[in-house]
């Protein structure tokens, strides 16, 4: 009985959230759809953004994105490693980064943005460029990196460990041949969550890779991201609103695509190394 | 159990890496304490508890947070008892209920939803929500309008990093409560939920904090009165919303005022941190591990 | 395929990372002698504006690169000061504190109070908007309108439509009795039009835009004065405000590129450009 309950109830939570959703974004389709076309993808804003298109826009979004997960990825699976691996013998140490981890998950966007903006910008004299964007947002992703990786490491069986350290690997084979690969469903959840987040951010960005529409020459230039492009169009430009909707498609679409190209690559990385199960 | 000449460097790499991580918080604390200075010598952080209210830019100034501390407080907590549940039963349907093309679509559908930009949900807010609560009890830009907005964005965190956690608990235990005839719900209820416990009161802690520091979608359906609410549908202000409405027309002392909201913030979440260590201190000293010495923490955990 | 286009983002980005170095190294040999290069920061009011001067500036004059950040008023004032920006902009007049900078104003923005179009009333006297924004009137009945609570509608502490709109209706900030606080133009005008209760007020071209197009709001003539771009031209309305353009010392002390964007910014050249944002260009 209590399991006909159940079942009824997660499904019925599914279906909730899946119809919540299908609104938020069936909003999102038929108002932004009728505005995307080629053109739009492959030309620059004009008129404040209300005509044109979002090439430029596109491109500085893939560029701060890839700079953030250049440095967030690295920096967020050490980190995990070390604390789920090394946690015995760095217990005060692991434990006073888990708590500021905990904190920096919690800092809201705004003053990631003013931090980015004295730290990155003014102090380490990058100015408003995708590289001190990109920075900013990788301090932001990395609490979800590590908690993920965190959790995929933990779900390792030990006796993987235990088979490791009777063939007499070291540790950073066993790391890289056996843990890292088994723990990746974690890590591709981590990923995907900071990716999205990333992709969304508006005030982080808006103090650090800043406003500048133009096709960006080089990291150090000021590039708009898709989400603040959408932020301006929907909160300061009149008449901005049908290509907010369709700068919101496009950055749904963008996202649906990056998290493909994770798992592609996810699967490869897999399928290199020797993995049980 | 030999330990090659690779591993002490790789130990003191990762030791970099995460100091490296946990100084970024030290840096942003440092921060917004320089920012913050001249206001906490002059008006000085009582001020900011016991002033009437909140007028910072006025001749007289007054710089009362307390109400959107509590404003912070009751619509984070709100969210996460809503999205707690719904999130925590979206990972146990994709893992355990729904057909693998099912889960699949499911689990598309909602990392989907976590790259929603906030000014989207926001958007929404406003147009479709706000509109909807104001029907019953006006004026709709309310406490109620946050929390449901607030519980929508961190619905995919709770929901993808519990069905990571659920994914990886050992399929022996599974296997075992098969073995045993156990029914799927008394499996869930008396296998995977404790299996994957430590899993899931991370991903609860990371939506939680991601609920302290969402800012815009909270701006924009709040209705941002300075005011400790007194029902659902009163307007509130959080002390991010407090921030971003202000701060671009901030001059000397009232953006330092802001930047006190800053660190109140700081302060709550460090308590609410270790609020939730000391509720799940068990769970973190299991730690499993390839150094060689940890013998005691070979028993299986959960 | 895969792997040639990985390889191909890869090369791009070492480029472009390379691009990025040379640039730096260009310009750490001397950052006075900027060929060219002009940053300006400040009111997201203003920022979509002076953009589209940039964009056409960069074409009249192709040696320049004009790069236009946003954030609000405070934002330009401090940057203008600090020299992280050439130029900052700022939606309001300077105060005495700002002594130290030289401001040029560059169009001018009215202030419009706006209805929801259902609104019965089509005009409110300044005593009954001072009725409503400080509490004393709540219900739209009390002044002829339907049976239902009013939405008062306010602007977040700073915002300089606030400030205005406080001096031209001489109140303080203390007595106005909100029920909901805004941060952007837009939002007020989606928050109006959400609501037929609400009385709120934006910046007044936008408010004549949105409501041409069918949005459900409707400006208020004030002091019997349509509120339109045309009456805020010839200075008939009496809630407007000048935008500006704000650089530390004068005008003489600037560098000649920033002289010359700032006349630019102001001139005749790019009155269409202020017309198409709904501002109200100078007149020459």
């Amino acid at each position: 009985m209590a399991d006909r309950i159940a079942t009824v109830v997660m499904w019925g939570v599914a279906l909730l959230i899946t119809s919540t959703f299908a609104w938020i974004v069936g909003d999102l389709l038929v108002q932004g759809l009728p505005h995307i076309s080629w053109d739009f993808l492959s030309s620059s804003p004009a008129d404040a953004g209300r005509a044109g298109g979002i090439l430029p826009i596109l491109v500085s979004t893939l560029l701060i994105l890839a700079v953030c997960m250049a440095v967030a990825i690295p920096l967020g699976v050490g980190t995990a490693v070390l604390l789920s691996e090394f946690g015995r013998r760095n217990q005060i140490f692991g434990r006073l980064v888990r708590y500021s981890l905990d904190v920096l998950a919690g800092v809201p966007s705004i003053v990631f943005g003013l931090f980015g903006n004295a730290f990155f910008s003014l102090y380490l004299g990058m100015g408003f460029s995708i590289l001190s964007g990109g920075l900013t947002l990788a301090c932001m992703v990395l609490p979800l990196l590590i908690r993920s990786t965190e959790t995929g490491l933990r779900a390792v069986p030990d006796d993987y460990r235990r088979a490791a350290a009777a063939l007499g690997l070291s540790v950073f084979t066993t790391l890289w041949r056996i843990l890292l690969p088994a723990a990746t469903p974690g890590l591709i959840a981590g990923l995907v969550l900071g990716i999205g987040r990333a992709l969304a951010e508006t005030a982080a960005l808006l103090f650090t890779s800043g406003y500048v529409d133009r096709m960006p020459g080089s990291l150090l230039d000021s590039g708009r991201s898709l989400s603040i492009h959408i932020y301006d169009l929907a909160m300061n430009v009149p008449g901005g609103e049908s290509n907010a909707y369709a700068s919101a498609v496009v950055l749904i679409v963008l996202l649906l695509i990056i998290n493909a190209l994770t798992f592609r690559a996810a699967d490869r990385w897999l399928q290199q190394r020797i993995t049980p199960v | 159990m030999s330990r090659s000449r690779t591993d002490v460097p790789l130990l003191w790499t990762l030791r970099a890496v995460a100091a490296l991580a946990g100084a970024i918080t030290l840096l942003i604390v440092a921060f917004l304490i320089l920012e913050a200075w001249p206001a906490l010598q002059s008006p000085g952080i009582a001020h900011f508890l016991t002033d009437s209210s909140w007028f910072p830019a006025s001749t007289a100034p007054q710089f009362n947070l307390l109400p959107m501390v509590v404003g912070t407080l009751v619509a984070t907590l709100g969210a996460m008892l809503l999205a707690t549940p719904l999130g925590v039963a979206a990972a146990l349907f994709s893992r355990f209920y729904a057909p693998p093309v099912v889960a699949t679509w499911f689990r598309r559908l909602l990392e989907l939803l976590a790259g929603i930009p906030s000014v989207v949900y926001g958007f929404w807010g406003l147009v479709v929500l706000t509109p909807l609560i104001r029907q019953w009890a006006p004026p709709g830009q309310s406490l109620l309008a946050a929390i449901l907005i607030l519980s929508l964005m961190i619905l995919p965190t709770i929901a993808l990093l519990s069905e990571t956690a659920l994914r990886s608990i050992p399929r022996a235990y599974l296997q075992g409560a098969a073995s045993l005839g156990l029914s799927r719900w008394a499996t869930v209820i008396g296998v995977a939920l404790p299996a994957a416990r430590t899993g899931i009161a991370s991903s609860i802690l990371l939506a939680a904090g991601r609920a302290i520091g969402e800012t815009m979608a909270v701006l924009m359906v709040a209705g941002n009165i300075v005011q400790v609410p007194d029902s659902l549908f009163a307007p509130v202000r959080t002390l991010t919303a407090n921030i971003a409405l202000e701060l671009g027309y901030a001059l000397e002392g009232h953006r330092a005022a802001l930047f006190v909201s800053g660190l109140i913030l700081l302060v709550l979440i460090l308590l609410l941190v270790s609020l939730s260590r000391w509720i799940m201190r068990e769970e973190l000293n299991v730690t499993a591990g390839i150094e060689p010495y940890n013998e005691e923490a070979r028993a299986p955990h959960g | 395929m895969n792997h040639t286009l990985i390889k191909y983002l890869a090369i791009s980005c070492l480029l472009l990372l390379l691009t990025a170095c040379s640039n730096d190294s260009q310009e750490s040999v001397d950052p006075r002698a900027i060929t060219g290069q002009l940053t300006l920061t400040g009111s997201s009011t203003i920022a979509p504006l002076i953009g589209e001067m940039a964009k056409r500036f960069e074409q009249t004059h192709p040696d320049t690169r004009v790069d236009v950040q946003t954030g609000g008023s405070s934002r330009g004032v401090a940057d203008a000061r600090r020299g992280t920006a050439d130029i900052g902009m700022v939606s309001r007049a300077l105060n005495e504190e700002e002594g130290d900078l030289t401001a040029y104003p560059i169009a001018l923005d009215g202030v419009a109070m706006i209805l929801h179009r259902d609104n019965p009333l089509t005009v409110l006297s300044a005593e009954q908007i001072i009725a409503i924004y400080t509490g004393k009137v709540t219900h739209w009945n009390e002044i002829g309108g339907a049976d239902a609570p009013i939405t008062v509608v306010n602007k977040a502490e700073g915002r300089s439509t606030l400030e205005l709109f406080l001096s031209y209706f001489q109140l303080r900030n203390e007595d106005i009795k909100p029920s909901i606080i805004i941060g952007d133009n837009q939002q007020g005008i989606r928050t109006v039009a959400a609501d037929p209760n609400a009385i709120g007020y934006v910046s007044i071209g936008t408010a004549a835009y949105e409501a041409s197009r069918g949005t459900a709001i409707k400006a208020l003539p004030m002091e019997g004065v349509e509120a339109t771009l045309e009456n805020v031209r010839n200075g008939a309305f009496p809630l407007s405000r000048p935008l500006h353009l704000v650089t530390l010392g004068t005008a003489e002390q600037i560098p000649a590129l920033a002289r010359t964007f700032i006349e630019y910014a102001a001139s005749a050249e790019v009155s269409d450009l202020t017309e198409a944002q709904y501002f109200v260009p100078l007149t020459h």
